[in-house]
């Protein structure tokens, strides 16, 4: 499995993201203004600052030369997983629907949250407990979800809703407390918790570990 | 910014909305909606508002 | 004296020197400077660049080490940390803009440490901030808090580096003259450490980083006043702006540029912009240095030469490199999109030129500049009178259990979740302990021969105690840091401190600053802490008198195995919890003495310091064997607020019994430093009590904290405990 983390300027979760895709498969580098995906099988999207959040986090990089690849390969069914400001790229690029909003206390927050599993039938969680809570961090201003009020029923009435803030858990007052959601295809992921920060107990969790190895399995 | 006010010593401030005013110079104004919709404004959360003021040099 | 040199004179007073100093300079020169060389040198001379009033004292504080791999005088010290790294780490004040503009000041306050932990080569790995403020009840004083927690929020977590401590003091004497310190730790291969000497006459100045613009020129001295026309609108100098996205860019580029050996020398720009960072390298590197004002790439048209010189803008740096390889460093800035320019050249014979073009604007002796700015000794004398108003009485009630939720509910000692969240902790992946796990972070280093080793580290310091006793105040800053360590079983490798002070002109002020000196050195001589560097920031007051005297002290230390990392939290029912070292609690300087308004003790009680060492071996020893479960050292509030923090980290309530009856508010919220709390298995304990002065107090469980000391009794629910601790988050609403 080979995963390819793309990195912009003002990305900073990247090599966290490197380190965690290569404790289940291979992982490696692309860069922004590249139109080269190496033949990965996963495109990862990482957290961070891209090009400063200047105009709007994630307004910028959708456009950067590495996307036009990492869309096509999306339309091709190609697996995606946007994190944090992956997530928002993700939005911004049209590859994911609704958006992402200054979190209601309008400041940054960093805490561990808890998840709950809405759809384990997705190529990036099949591989876990749909009963399992999942501790997974949270790092961000600008992560409130939100869609129209037709669209959000569409999300819930598809599946397309992946991953929940546990009661009380929301950090940023997201609309019914989403955390993660994927494309109708099925094939794009984008959730706001950090994966990549919970892959070692020693570091606070492991749980975000299955969300890598879910994808792991999903080309066998 | 509406605590703020009042800490540097300004009352009676009572609604703040803040927006973003983008200053473009551009040889196509028929082509400013355009850019709005594609870049500069994320229509699903932003309204937007073109202003052209028309250079008076010629 | 003629007019011209009237003139002259009356110029330099009004940018900072005085008569005396420009008579030296005229000696020096051996004529009247021109306009930049007086720009030149009233910067360099400066307290801020020079330390010209504590030089002097700094040079006696202990610096040598076994494990010290770089000391003072460079832009970061280092230290060993085995398997061939060293850790770089500094702490720098931003306190004077931060009160002007707290969110920018704050902000440009970690910019600068950052690059001074990059400009030796180190990756920036973890940010520690101390912040002083009035009492919350002051409407700027919120406000300063939250624009200064936005500011380093904003730039530690927009370049990537986690913030993973701090501390943060309300006390009234800073109300206007807040403090803002910021602390940078940086990773590095030790061979790999570069120095800031520029050397090899005929290389190249290299300029890279952002444009150089009219930041900060108002901020030196009084230029602007000096320089400005009527109504000259473009010439008004601004507040210095960061971006931290810039920065990244320059780190990453600057870590490139030396991972390919492309450098000869590295210095970032900071106070005093061009002038300071190429005047230091020539001096490091007794050569000279050519610098063509012409060259620098700007922000803004129209710039005078004087204001190139002294433009603070920000994110910039300044290397050496051997002509030869100017292509290669120019196609590692493109990489990155960092401008680059080279500016200058270095030369032999120790001159400083500066140049426009073919204009020679100023030529001055390197060592005139740096090396012989006076010296001044300080006048110190003891006050005769209190110089701070005793503190507001909070609290009225001699009831323990009202005082205790006082205490967790003072500012001082409240939970600073609400500010840490603000902060990300856990980027770059390396935190094993992030704020409020334990009493110090702690980060994992690159595992070796089967363990995974780790750094952790502290900021600390108790201003309002020093100001009762500036020797022992400081010389238990330094001991409050290092408990904090042993807790999660480090041990200090070196330490770095922020000496926060009023004017020492004025003799009590010198008396303050002479004191704690003494006690820093005295404390790190009896702990074998070698000092790696550190800054001094004077002038701290204003019509109301000045700050409190507050040295901030920086740790760093190892333990051999991250996983054995101590925490402070209750773990489990029925664990048995302990009073560890020879505790001697006293009210008075006490944070219960401060709500009570208290005026200040006239000193502190007497310090063993050789037992207090050997308790923090004992609880280090005993948490890197995994002896015990948990450890937190006892600080404001006493035994009764240790108590009630390690309940609220862990979840779970306790039940203790205290030898004192006598005086049980002694006991209960008494402070003083060598006490700690650790719980663990009864065995455990009494094996532990055989090395260190141990008294088994009770044990971990229920959904209440009871301590009976007496006839006095405290019982609380967690509940209470909790919504008393929460009170800072009102502050961020």
């Amino acid at each position: 499995m080979k995963f390819g983390v793309i990195s912009f300027p003002g990305s900073c979760d990247d090599v966290d993201a490197r380190k965690a895709c290569e404790r289940v498969g291979e992982a490696v580098a692309l860069w922004h203004a590249d139109h080269d995906l190496a033949g990965v099988d996963v495109v990862v999207i990482p957290g961070g600052f891209s090009y400063g959040d200047y105009l709007r986090a994630g307004a910028i990089a959708r456009f950067a030369p590495i996307m036009t690849e990492v869309i096509e390969f999306a339309r091709q069914g190609g697996y995606v997983m946007g994190i944090c400001n992956g997530f928002q790229v993700c939005c911004e690029a049209g590859l994911l629907p609704g958006a992402l909003l200054t979190n209601v206390a309008r400041r940054f927050v960093c805490r561990q949250v808890t998840l709950e599993l809405v759809n384990a039938e997705t190529p990036f969680t099949r591989g876990l407990d749909p009963e399992e809570l999942l501790s997974i961090p949270v790092k961000h201003t600008t992560g409130r979800y939100y869609a129209p009020p037709e669209l959000l029923a569409r999300l819930h009435a598809g599946g397309q809703v992946v991953l929940r803030y546990a009661p009380g858990e929301n950090p940023n007052g997201s609309l019914d407390d989403i955390a993660g959601v994927i494309n109708e295809q099925g094939n794009v992921f984008g959730l706001m918790p950090h994966p990549e920060h919970a892959v070692d107990m020693l570091t606070g969790s492991a749980d975000g570990l299955g969300l890598f190895r879910s994808l792991a399995g999903a080309l066998v | 910014m509406a605590r703020a006010l009042p800490a540097l010593g300004f009352d009676g401030v009572s609604d703040v909305r803040v927006g973003r005013l983008i200053e473009l110079e551009v040889s196509d104004p028929a082509r400013l909606p355009e850019m709005c919709e594609r870049l500069l404004a994320n229509p699903l959360i932003e309204d937007y508002e073109v202003l052209v003021e028309r250079d008076g040099g010629g | 004296m003629n007019e011209a040199a009237a003139d002259g004179r009356q110029r330099a007073i009004s940018l900072g020197l005085t008569a005396h100093e420009y008579e030296l300079i005229i000696e020096r020169l051996g004529r009247e400077p021109s306009e930049v060389e007086l720009a030149m040198f009233s910067l360099l001379w400066s307290e801020h660049c020079s330390y010209k009033h504590s030089k002097l004292l700094l040079r006696t504080l202990p610096s040598e080490g076994p494990r010290l791999v770089l000391g003072p005088g460079e832009n970061a010290g280092a230290v060993d940390v085995g398997g061939g790294l060293a850790v770089a780490f500094k702490v720098e004040s931003h306190n004077h803009p931060s009160a002007v503009e707290p969110f920018q000041g704050a902000a440009t306050g970690v910019g600068g440490i950052l690059r001074d932990i990059f400009a030796v080569g180190a990756r920036p790995i973890a940010i520690l901030d101390s912040l002083r403020f009035g009492e919350p009840a002051s409407e700027r004083s919120r406000y300063l808090l939250d624009r200064a927690v936005a500011g380093i929020g904003h730039y530690g977590n927009s370049i990537g580096v986690p913030t993973v401590g701090g501390e943060i003091y309300f006390e009234a004497p800073y109300e206007h003259n807040c403090l803002i310190n910021a602390m940078c730790v940086g990773l590095i291969e030790t061979e790999r450490l570069i120095r800031s000497a520029a050397s090899g006459p005929g290389n190249l100045l290299v300029l890279f980083g952002a444009a150089t613009g009219r930041d900060g020129i108002g901020g030196a001295s009084v230029l602007a006043s000096a320089e400005l026309g009527e109504g000259d609108e473009a010439k008004r100098p601004s507040v210095q702006i960061g971006d931290p996205f810039a920065e990244k860019k320059l780190m990453e580029c600057s870590l490139e540029l030396l991972e390919r050996g492309l450098l000869v020398a590295l210095q970032d720009l900071g106070a005093a912009g061009l002038t300071s960072a190429a005047c230091e390298m020539a001096s490091r590197g007794g050569v000279g240095i050519d610098i063509d004002v012409a060259c620098v790439p700007l922000r803004e048209p129209g710039m005078e030469p004087f204001e190139i010189m002294v433009s603070e803008s920000q994110e910039r740096m300044l290397c050496v490199i051997e002509p030869s390889q100017l292509d290669a460093v120019v196609a590692v800035c493109e990489h990155w999109e960092t401008a680059v320019a080279p500016i200058g050249e270095v030369t032999a014979g120790g001159i400083v030129r500066v140049l426009d073009g073919n204009r020679v604007l100023g030529e001055m002796a390197v060592s005139a500049l740096v090396d012989d700015c006076p010296l001044y000794e300080l006048q110190p004398q003891a006050p005769a009178q209190p110089l701070y108003a005793p503190p507001e009485r909070v609290i009225a009630s001699e009831d323990p259990g009202e005082a205790l939720l006082a205490l967790l509910a003072s500012p001082n000692i409240a939970d600073r979740r609400p500010l840490f969240e603000q902060y990300d902790s856990i980027v770059q992946s390396r935190t094993v302990r992030r704020p409020g796990q334990a009493d110090a972070a702690v980060l994992a280093l690159p595992p070796r021969e089967g363990q995974t080793p780790g750094i952790a580290i502290s900021i600390d310091g108790n201003g309002r105690r020093v100001a009762a006793d500036p020797y022992r105040g400081t010389i238990e800053a330094v001991l409050e840091c290092a408990a904090n360590l042993a807790c999660v079983g480090a041990e200090p490798l070196g330490l770095t401190n922020c000496l926060n002070f009023g004017n020492p002109e004025k003799p009590h002020v010198a008396w303050q600053l002479c004191e704690s000196v003494r006690g820093l050195g005295d404390a790190c001589r009896a702990l074998a802490i070698p000092v790696v560097g550190g800054n001094v920031s004077l002038y701290n007051e204003g019509a109301e008198g000045p700050i409190y005297p507050t040295p901030v002290i920086g740790l760093v230390g190892e333990l051999p195995d991250v996983h054995r990392a101590g925490r402070l939290g209750f773990r489990t029912e029925g664990d048995r919890i302990a009073l560890v070292g020879d505790f001697a609690p006293d009210i008075r300087g006490s944070e219960l003495a401060r709500l009570g308004g208290t005026e200040l003790p006239h000193a502190l009680a007497e310090i063993h310091i050789a037992r207090v060492a050997a308790t923090h071996r004992a609880v280090r020893d005993a948490v890197r064997s995994g002896a015990i479960v948990s450890a937190h050292d006892i600080a404001e509030g006493g035994l009764a607020t240790a108590l009630a923090e390690c309940c609220l980290a862990g979840g779970l309530g306790a039940e203790v019994v205290l030898e004192e009856t006598v005086k049980p508010l002694r006991a209960l919220f008494g402070e003083g430093p060598g006490g700690f709390l650790v719980t663990g298995g009864d065995a455990e304990l009494r094996a532990l009590g055989e090395h260190i002065t141990l008294r088994i107090l009770g044990s971990v469980g229920g959904n209440q904290l009871t301590i009976i000391a007496g006839e006095a009794r405290v019982e609380v629910t967690l509940e209470l405990l909790r919504e008393a601790h929460g009170s800072l988050a009102a502050l961020f609403d």
